[in-house]
């Protein structure tokens, strides 16, 4: 019997939506406000699902000490109050919610190991969302 | 196919314990959430059925009879209830929300008739929640 668990937590960080391959003009075409070169910053909303069968010793598909230390140690240190166009990881890529899920996506995947890592969803504002994952019918 | 969710909401205690391990074991575990004494949540559960529209009433399923049902089975067995002690399915088992899915899975699947559980959903605060789809 497979159960999933989603965890919700909340980080603030700065972005600027700009391709160092674009003129300004496409620039701002593409990217509006976005584009303002002195940035902007959300306090964004991450969820993370995992799922397994219910461990019978501790009733649990993943221990919640397990998952936040990981996601605070490995995540929210990384992002939480930080600009992130100078992050390493969007030394190349821009900081759209679309490459942050991808980018936390791909350290969950890579480091977490207690429970198989099924979505990571992401909430800009409370009107847009994204995913990347599973999508549970 | 479409697919209706209904929500309730009960409070409860309970706190994770396995006598089969040690103290230190216990504690190691589940930490604060080992206190026997318990603690509590107001939980959020969301039942999800599936079915075809029936033609005549335009119904997945009568929402009186569904949460007539949720109201027998669930909301009356856990609604201010210490979890542990008394609900039949956590005397051997565990209290966690991922117990907890389960257990209200099992107690509606076999009492819905006109339209098909297809997700059990709780809430244990508004920053955690398990999701059950049955044996897959």
């Amino acid at each position: 019997m497979i159960v999933y668990l989603t965890r919700r937590y909340r980080f603030s960080a700065s972005h600027r939506l700009h391709n160092e391959a674009m003129s300004e003009t496409e620039n701002r075409e593409t990217y509006g406000k976005c584009n303002n070169p002195y940035g902007h910053g959300h306090n964004y909303f991450l969820e993370v699902t995992v799922s397994g069968p219910v461990n019978v010793t501790t009733g649990m598909v993943c221990n919640l000490i397990d998952l936040d230390g990981f996601v605070h140690r490995e995540v929210l240190a990384r992002f939480d109050v930080q600009n992130l166009n100078l992050l390493p990881e969007f030394a190349q890529e821009v900081p759209t919610t679309e490459n942050l899920c991808s980018a936390i996506h791909d350290i969950l995947k890579r480091g977490f190991s207690c429970a198989h890592l099924e979505k990571v969803r992401i909430e800009e504002t409370m009107m847009n969302s994204f995913e990347i994952g599973s999508f549970m019918r | 196919m479409v697919y209706l969710t209904r929500k309730a909401e009960f409070a409860a205690s309970h706190y994770y314990h396995n006598p089969e391990l040690s103290q230190e074991e216990n504690q190691r575990l589940f930490g604060k959430c080992n206190n026997p004494n318990g603690h509590g949540h107001n939980y959020v559960l969301e039942v999800t059925v599936k079915g075809e529209v029936d033609p005549r009433s335009g119904f997945v399923v009568d929402l009186k009879q569904l949460k007539e049902t949720m109201n027998r089975e669930v909301l009356d067995a856990m609604d201010h209830r210490f979890l542990n002690k008394e609900v039949p399915e956590f005397a051997k088992k565990i209290p966690t929300t991922e117990n907890v899915a389960i257990a209200i899975w099992q107690r509606l699947a076999p009492k819905l008739t006109t339209a098909r559980l297809h997700r059990v959903r709780v809430y244990e605060n508004p920053d955690l929640f398990v999701d059950f789809y049955g044996d897959e």
